[in-house]
């Protein structure tokens, strides 16, 4: 079967970067905002449509106000907020930021020992005049999508298909980037049988030692282990709203107060975002959003993507092989805070 | 069986501290109830159904070492708080209740010894502290006792159990998967051994990490070996497990481990292992 080249959704449906009013999706934080921004709308109509210059004052006057709010509920969103964020059912995935930094892009399929998962994507791609492999997880939008996709999380076979196509990328000398956005591996019995652990723990042995450079691109949800396998890289950067952790805010709250509905309060105490990782030096860099999110205006988003994927790989490709992996080697042997 | 003898002698006084006080101990599988001498001198080994009791890492180290040959190594580490995290409690103050509960320090014990006189370096964890959680502290001891043994040229032993990451440490624990993944993908490149033990039980990041990266995988008979816990499978597919599931016989039947081991034949069973790697050339 002929399989388009350049076939950039992959039956997933990319986001526009508008459709937030239309179709609903809005947080209780976004939610004063969308409000103005609808009155702002009917308003321009009310005026266009009657010619009522006494109008444009005041949409003037209200458009400010829109975007003094939006400046500072964005710049200031609680973790439990960028957790919220982080999953945006309107977030862009894996996918819309491969189709709009890619020149072209082969998406390959299946790990050749059971299936091919649909929880993570993978293929050749080109960005400007770079060839590179890109490997991502994919989640989906509404239901049906996202059974496809099973929610953006991988079984064993989506770790086994990252590795090969890695192993590909390293046996021509070609550079990997991933991007990151899973709750995070499937815990269920067909994974535990074809041996989840022993899939993400061959990821970690294997990219330690990956002769070629990794960079990492945490887009959304960085889900524990499950993000970690495929996130051993030279340089890992964040988007501003994107967040990592150890476990789930409601897994940590449902083990640490009983009590899932306290998640609010462990997101705080995971320190899970952007920022606080770099403090923590856990992640080389936190990648802007536009106002608002990613969501917002994803081309934007993607161009940061992409210029920062190209400056990284740049930057990398200049080390020798030996002195790449020694100094990867060098930085997760540093990670850690203990007292002698 | 000169070591089987050494063994049991060094068992005796911290056996104590593990099982309750009494002549008698209640089996925690079968219910047998056991003569705590007897069962003492079975490896904590129950004598009816073979159920593996819980063991200290001083009693592995005893079992596994050569008399007078161990040599702890780091033992003065000690955890930070790096998030200055607090749930009902402060972090520090759960580390300090572990320490007077348990008498350890941190959730491994590392150090070189001779087994069957082949120079190894071994690293045991105790559940018993913290869930056998792994954080910085216990990242850092594998890490240095991967270095060492790659200085001196010796082969690596784990004993395995543990719940998984140090969620009081949040991303510096999980990034410990990864820091211990590179140390013993440096030692493969060295072409030294690394033999992985399990025991029950063991999941989470520990199973997806170094736990499933040895040259040869054991484990004791019928431990949890798993990467989600059962009652974390149980709530997403909301279906009830199959009988057996994620035990040792379980992995073994799929096919991800090697063996699976009594422990009164673990020592014997590591030897005829070390024979294979290293000959006689590091006794």
């Amino acid at each position: 079967m002929a399989n388009s080249a350049t076939d950039f959704t992959s039956r997933t449906t990319a986001v526009d970067g508008k459709s937030i009013l239309r179709d609903g999706y809005v947080l209780d934080f976004e939610k004063p905002i969308v409000e103005m921004e609808q009155k702002i709308s009917e308003m321009k109509q009310i005026a266009r449509a009657s010619g009522m210059d006494s109008l444009t004052e005041e949409i003037r006057r209200m458009e400010k106000k829109a975007a003094k709010l939006k400046h500072e509920t964005y710049r200031k969103l609680t973790r439990w907020q960028k957790v919220q964020m982080a999953r945006h059912a309107q977030r862009p995935y894996t996918l819309d930021y491969i189709s709009r930094v890619c020149s072209s892009w082969t998406e390959l399929h299946g790990d050749r020992h059971f299936a091919d998962d649909k929880a993570i994507v993978g293929g050749l791609a080109r960005i400007d005049e770079t060839p590179l492999v890109i490997i991502g997880h994919q989640k989906g939008r509404g239901t049906k999508e996202n059974l496809l996709r099973n929610f953006g999380m991988p079984n064993p076979e989506g770790y086994r298909k990252a590795l090969r196509l890695m192993k590909l990328a390293a046996g021509f000398q070609r550079p990997v980037v991933t991007f990151i956005d899973t709750p995070g591996a499937y815990p269920g019995i067909g994974a535990e049988e074809r041996g989840q652990a022993e899939a993400i723990a061959r990821n970690l042995f294997e990219m330690a030692r990956l002769p070629i450079p990794i960079v990492t691109i945490v887009i959304g949800e960085g889900g524990s282990g499950g993000a970690l396998a495929i996130s051993i890289a030279d340089r890992i950067f964040m988007l501003e709203h994107a967040i990592y952790s150890v476990i789930s805010p409601e897994g940590c709250a449902s083990i640490l107060y009983r009590d899932a509905s306290e998640a609010e309060r462990a997101a705080d105490a995971l320190k899970l975002t952007a920022s606080d990782l770099l403090s923590m030096k856990i992640i080389d860099g936190i990648l802007e959003e536009p106002l608002a999110g990613a969501h917002r205006d994803v081309d934007k988003m993607a161009a940061l993507i992409k210029k920062t994927i190209l400056t990284t790989l740049k930057e990398l490709q200049k080390s020798p092989q030996e002195e790449l992996i020694r100094i990867r080697h060098e930085k997760y042997a540093k990670i850690g805070f203990w007292l002698e | 069986m000169d070591w089987f003898r050494k063994g049991r002698e060094g068992l005796t006084p911290q056996a104590k501290r593990e099982t309750p006080d009494g002549l008698w101990v209640k089996c925690d599988s079968c219910g047998e109830i056991i003569f705590r001498r007897e069962l003492e001198k079975l490896f904590l080994v129950c004598p009816k159904c073979r159920f593996h009791f819980p063991m200290e890492s001083s009693q592995y180290v005893s079992l596994l070492m050569d008399e007078g040959t161990w040599e702890e190594m780091d033992a003065h580490l000690r955890p930070q708080d790096p998030l200055l995290f607090r749930d009902t409690q402060k972090y520090p103050d759960r580390v300090a209740k572990a320490v007077k509960n348990t008498g350890h320090q941190e959730a491994i014990t590392t150090g070189v010894g001779a087994l069957a006189e082949y120079r190894v370096t071994l690293g045991v964890m105790d559940f018993s502290f913290f869930g056998g959680s792994v954080g910085s502290v216990v990242g850092e001891k594998i890490a240095r006792a991967v270095d060492r043994a790659m200085d001196e040229q010796r082969a690596v032993i784990v004993i395995s159990s543990s719940g998984g990451m140090r969620m009081q440490e949040g991303m510096v624990s999980l990034m410990q998967m990864a820091k211990v993944s590179v140390k013993f993908s440096q030692l493969a490149a060295a072409k030294l051994p690394f033999i992985s033990v399990l025991t029950n039980p063991t999941t989470g990041g520990t199973t997806a990490s170094f736990s499933m990266q040895g040259d040869v995988i054991m484990a004791e008979p019928r431990a949890l070996i798993g990467f989600a816990g059962p009652r974390v499978i149980k709530q997403t597919i909301r279906q009830d497990l199959p009988e057996g599931f994620q035990r040792s016989e379980f992995l073994l039947e799929h096919g991800f481990i090697d063996r699976i081991v009594e422990r009164k034949d673990m020592k014997k069973e590591l030897a005829q292992i070390l024979y294979f790697f290293a000959g006689e050339n590091s006794k």
